[in-house]
């Protein structure tokens, strides 16, 4: 069996399960948030059941809209707010919260070998650690919430294997951009991922965060990673509760392999409207900014600050962009805090924001108007993601994001640096 | 029965498209409504009537998890949506709530912007009254009938916890 189907036979108690069967799957964490919240507690309340299965498997973060911008947004916050604490479920308030996928794994709320399920589509973030994590809607969560499990139907695997050495300033979010351009939107529709090969093992857990999380963005129903040496390290100071690791079995049968040699492969960046829009950098001349987010639960994480802080220090931002960096969570602020980087931010004049999705998916702090182009370090760059239906959103790694905020357009780390070696 | 003019869409029709994200600070589905596809088509709700029908091509609501998306939709008097595949997480949320999606390549290709569909949902028959033609969709899969014929998930899980505690 693949690595999905042996978490997935794990909690159907089964001894075997194959792609196509379906299956009721024991949940050991049930996610939602200050958008998706609301509606699955009013469907909870059409179930007559007073308590969820299990309030330390039940968690609420809101990251939405909050601070919230608005009276609406705060009534939501509201309701889910005092529905948490009347479940005693786990929640995060303002100042102590951060962006659920960043906020999670991080408080050691998701583990190796567990089915997590979440009211947001990004939910298979969770996939680095080796988890089985995937999106559902809010009325499904409701379901979950009260009875502890959920059906699903068994995902074939795709596998993806990445060999070679990486490039200069491509990470994560490349290889996942590049792959998501060479599949498609839908190239693992109803599949499972399962990342690997030696550039995997090299990648640090942050990149993999960022890799799974886009998983869903070729369609994917979960993204796996198998749980090595740097998975148990960033797991065992912060895990909550004991886990299971799994493996695939030598033998297991994979829908489709595809092999990638990422040797050849630069800084991408995916062109609007689509996250499967990608290219090379260096065959994009000349694209003029206005804006640039470096923050969101692809891209918020420590590793991605101090690259976009490493780019950064000692310039500006350009005069026509706004740069605003928005740390994950309230310990990725700190951190950056105590390493330096925000004094870094500040300095160079990018606005720096307290954890929240915010203009990820144009609710605040940094909507676009008509015509406006940014580059994001996010994960979708649909029509009006980040506001105006006629603004334009560029999905890049930290550092293209951060080169592109001082140059005023979309450019590659390697030109800044030149720039500032020719005129220092 | 269902009965509605048909608006065609393509490919990869996001739920940024179906209900813009600006607009998710609210969960009435009525409110929602309002917003349907709005960044698409600016005038879908104006021109929207009770029992009309969404088509689309390939992986139809793709994107968030909002279930805000079918219930916008739901809301807006759409009665039904075709597409040759559905996005997986658009896919369970609008069985759930009670939005009846048929999957047919046929009814697809053989449709157009504006024809008139007559939809036996019990049959899984799609008829084309414009073109006099009719196609058949493909069978719902294993527990989402169940589901359906339970009324949605609340009503399926009611039973199940009442089955539970028995
Ligand atoms: S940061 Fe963006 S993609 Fe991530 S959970 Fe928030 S809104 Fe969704």
């Amino acid at each position: 069996m693949t690595l999905a189907e042996k978490i997935l036979a794990a909690h159907a108690n089964k001894k075997r399960v194959s792609p196509g069967d379906f299956i009721n799957v024991r949940v050991d964490l049930v996610m939602s948030n200050d958008v998706t919240a609301p509606i699955a507690i009013r469907e909870f309340q059409k179930l007559g059941v007073k308590r969820v299965f299990d309030p330390q498997k039940v968690v609420m973060v809101p990251d939405h809209f909050v601070p919230n911008k608005d009276i609406a947004s705060a009534e939501q916050a509201k309701l889910m707010r005092e529905f948490a604490r009347k479940q005693g479920i786990i929640y995060f308030e303002v100042g102590e919260m951060g962006i659920e996928h960043v906020l999670l794994p991080e408080q050691g709320l998701v583990l190796p070998g567990e089915v997590v399920i979440g009211a947001d589509s990004h939910t298979c973030t969770y996939g680095a650690l080796g988890a089985f994590a995937t999106g559902m809607g809010s009325t499904d969560i409701a379901a979950a919430m009260a009875t502890g499990d959920i059906w699903m139907k068994v995902p074939p695997t795709i596998k993806l294997v990445y060999n070679g050495k990486l490039e200069k300033w491509v990470g994560g979010k490349d290889l996942i951009l590049h792959t998501i351009g060479d599949i498609g939107v839908d190239g693992a529709l109803y599949s499972a991922i399962e990342f690997s090969g030696e550039v995997i093992e090299s990648l640090s857990i942050d990149g993999r965060f960022t890799m799974a999380n886009m998983a869903i963005e070729a369609g994917g129903k979960a993204g796996l990673f198998g749980v090595d040496n740097k998975t148990q390290l960033y797991v065992k100071s912060r895990a909550e509760r004991p886990y299971l690791v799994y493996e695939p079995d030598g033998d297991a049968e994979y829908s489709r392999v595809i092999e990638y040699d990422v040797s050849a492969i630069e800084p991408q960046v995916a062109l609007p409207h689509s996250p499967a829009n990608s290219k090379p950098i260096s065959k994009l001349k000349n694209i003029k900014i206005n804006q640039v987010v470096i923050g969101s639960c692809t891209n918020g994480r420590l590793e991605d600050l101090r690259l976009a802080a490493h780019i950064l220090k000692g310039n500006k931002v350009h005069p026509g962009v706004r740069c605003i960096v928005i740390p994950g969570s309230q310990q990725v602020y700190f951190d950056a805090l105590i390493e330096g980087l925000i004094e870094i931010f500040v300095r160079v004049g990018a606005a720096v924001s307290t954890p929240t999705c915010g203009p990820c998916l144009g609710g605040h702090m940094g909507v676009l108007a008509d015509g406006e182009k940014c580059v994001s370090t996010t994960n979708r760059n649909f029509v009006g993601r980040m506001g105006s239906p006629k603004s334009e959103v560029y999905l890049a790694n930290p550092a293209v994001a951060a080169a592109s905020a001082v140059m005023g357009k979309i450019a590659s780390p390697e030109e800044l640096l030149q720039r500032v070696k020719v005129n220092g | 029965m269902l009965k509605g003019k048909v608006y065609k869409h393509g490919a990869n029709v996001d739920t940024d498209a179906i209900i813009p994200a600006r607009y998710l600070n609210v969960s009435d589905p009525d409110e929602l409504a309002k917003h349907c596809m709005e960044d698409t088509d600016a005038d879908f709700v104006k021109k929207v009537k009770p029992g009309d029908i969404i088509m689309a091509t390939t992986n139809f609501g793709c994107g968030s998890s909002r279930e805000h998306a079918p219930l916008a939709i739901k809301a807006a008097g759409i009665s039904c949506i075709i597409a040759k595949s559905f996005a997986r997480i658009f896919f369970r949320n609008a069985i759930n709530i009670g939005l009846p999606l048929l999957e047919s390549n046929e009814a697809v290709a053989n449709t157009k912007d504006g024809d008139t569909l007559e939809v036996d949902l019990s049959k899984g028959l799609i008829k084309n009254l414009t073109k006099g033609a009719e196609f058949k969709a493909k069978p719902y899969p294993g527990f989402m009938a169940e589901i359906i014929a339970d009324g949605g998930l609340i009503e399926h899980t009611k039973k199940r916890i009442s089955r539970r505690r028995a």
